[in-house]
């Protein structure tokens, strides 16, 4: 993976705040002035309390909410340059992961998968070729046909993750992937988010488990009340690390037993 | 990321879509497809009794006429002259002679035994005015009176006429209840037809709501509007279809049992001319799929603006 480490050079950004601010119709302010920018093939946790803005950050990103005021540039585009109807194609460029699943609760694991790829006119052939190679990744391969209620809700989160994958976007959003599931199951969904990270994508994860992502030494991005009041892109952790010493690192200060990768 | 911006209508895939929906939907789409048969039954009933109403009103106000009487001793080129000056009349649409012969001839025919005993004919020389609208009966009436003029005959239209049928009052009666009923027939179809209306977009977008988060997630996914629409416009047509087919065969049921019996028992029933039986089911089979179907693609906006 080609990272340079160092100072964010604006066009190498995959994402981009400039001064972004948007406030909600009931008056809470839901990003004040935000500037911040993500380079290719990061691995960025957003954290901050309820309230905070990390959610509106994602919407903004996925265009579903629109700022008041500043500019946002995804790979160099400005989202305020895209129209209504292209919002759709520019967001299958982008996989979006959410604390409740949002998988459709009548069709199969396979099925679920299989609808990002119908929505982008892909043909049968390549849908059976991508499908269970993404839902291998994801460990979900005796599931295929299976509907979401038959499933943990750590499988669940996995289905989400393969459907977000299986375009192989280069932007990959989690919003609170791991707010609905126990300690050791957010565990495997970051090792799932990180591994899908270290094919090149970029990742954006918003969260407010601290006790995590102090132990993952990732750049962290704090917000508080719709403001960016962290932002430590230090050099603190190694980019490059395995997914297992990724994984190990996560387990450390619970227990230390090996893990199974 | 390859562009894919080809058109992509997949109209299998589609289909596909909507039979899984209705599969995985079942309760609601049921409800739709019950309101779209009731309806359309009540519609099915009602078009043919506005028709059977609406054609009464009109066969009653086609036979109004004025009836204009000639002197008895009027020659056959007055008149002829007569039925000229009548004819050039405003509104009137055809006038028919009857001469004192014909008439008598009618007359016997109804009533042999009355007319059997009369040695000369008493009848007059009869001109029959059809006006081209019943309502243009009375202003004929007065042209050929003479409007306004209450001395003894000479401003009538000809010398020759000796008087002009009086029913007034009948005719005026005629007109203010034949009216009455044409409006309320029609009131009540577009009532109907708004209440029709009004109830299938209610249900689908009742079935549509309890389909609103699996079609934030469609959109969430990248789906352009149109493919997350085209399988409910294709549901809303297959359900309008079905649902027009089930009412077709109720009515078709009950005409045959029913209405074909009576009719052929009594032939009052079958004399207004209604619409027939295939026109009938083809307006039906295109107003439920139209209805549904663009009630499916218009309800589902709201939805969509994620």
């Amino acid at each position: 993976m080609p990272n340079q480490p160092g100072p964010s050079a604006p066009n190498n950004a995959v994402i981009e705040f400039r001064g972004v601010s948007l406030r909600y119709d009931n008056g809470h302010a839901g990003l004040d002035q935000a500037t911040f920018a993500i380079e290719r093939s990061d691995f960025v946790f957003m954290i901050g309390s309820t309230g905070s803005g990390k959610s509106t950050v994602m919407r903004l990103l996925i265009k579903e909410l629109e700022p008041q005021d500043g500019v946002i540039r995804v790979a160099g585009r400005d989202l305020s340059s895209i129209p209504r109807k292209q919002v759709p194609f520019y967001r299958r460029n982008i996989g979006v992961v959410f604390q409740d699943f949002k998988l459709l609760p009548n069709r199969t694991v396979y099925d679920n998968v299989a609808y990002a790829l119908q929505v982008t006119g892909h043909s049968r052939r390549e849908i059976r070729e991508k499908v269970p190679d993404v839902l291998r990744l994801t460990g979900l391969s005796t599931k295929l046909h299976n509907y979401p209620d038959q499933l943990s809700g750590g499988e669940q989160q996995r289905v989400s993750i393969a459907r977000a994958f299986v375009n192989h976007p280069p932007l990959l959003l989690a919003d609170e992937p791991t707010g609905n599931l126990d300690p050791e199951t957010s565990i495997d969904i970051m090792r799932l988010l990180y591994r899908i990270n270290r094919t090149g994508t970029t990742v954006l994860v918003a969260t407010h488990d601290h006790a995590m992502v102090d132990k993952m030494r990732r750049r962290v991005l704090e917000l508080s009340q719709g403001r960016i009041v962290r932002d430590e892109a230090t050099g603190l952790y190694e980019r490059d690390e395995s997914t297992r010493e990724f994984v190990s690192r996560l387990r450390t200060g619970d227990d230390d037993r090996p893990d199974g990768i | 990321m390859k562009p894919n911006v080809k058109a992509n209508f997949n109209f299998a895939f589609f289909l596909r879509e909507s039979m899984r929906a209705m599969r995985r939907n079942a309760a609601p789409s049921f409800a739709a497809l019950a309101t779209v048969t009731v309806t359309l039954i009540v519609v099915g009933v009602f078009i043919p009794i506005v028709q059977a109403t609406r054609g009464a009103a009109d066969s009653v106000r086609a036979r109004v006429e004025v009836e204009v009487y000639a002197k008895e001793r009027a020659t056959p080129a007055a008149d002829a002259r007569i039925l000229a000056e009548l004819k050039a009349l405003p509104n009137v649409q055809k006038v028919v002679f009857e001469s004192k012969a014909q008439a008598l001839a009618a007359a016997k025919k109804q009533d042999p035994a009355a007319y059997a005993l009369l040695s000369s004919n008493p009848l007059p020389d009869t001109f029959h005015i059809y006006p081209s609208n019943a309502n243009d009966a009375l202003p004929i009436r007065q042209a050929i009176l003479g409007v306004g003029n209450k001395s003894d005959g000479h401003a009538k239209l000809d010398r020759e006429i000796a008087t002009v049928s009086n029913h007034t009052d009948d005719t005026q009666k005629l007109l203010t209840v034949t009216r009455f009923v044409t409006i309320t027939a029609a009131l009540l179809a577009a009532l109907l037809t708004i209440a029709s209306v009004l109830l299938i977009g209610n249900t689908i977008r009742l079935s549509l709501f309890a389909r609103r988060r699996e079609i934030e997630v469609m959109k969430l996914v990248g789906a352009t509007d149109w493919f997350i629409r085209w399988p409910f416009v294709i549901e809303g047509t297959i359900v309008g279809a079905l649902g027009a087919v089930g009412a077709i065969v109720v009515l078709g049921v009950t005409k045959l049992a029913l209405l074909d019996p009576l009719a052929s028992n009594w032939t009052l029933i079958a004399a207004p001319r209604t619409i027939s039986f295939i026109s009938l089911v083809l307006v039906l089979v295109l107003s439920g799929v139209c209805v549904s179907a663009l009630g499916s693609g218009m309800s589902l906006r709201r939805f969509l603006r994620v």
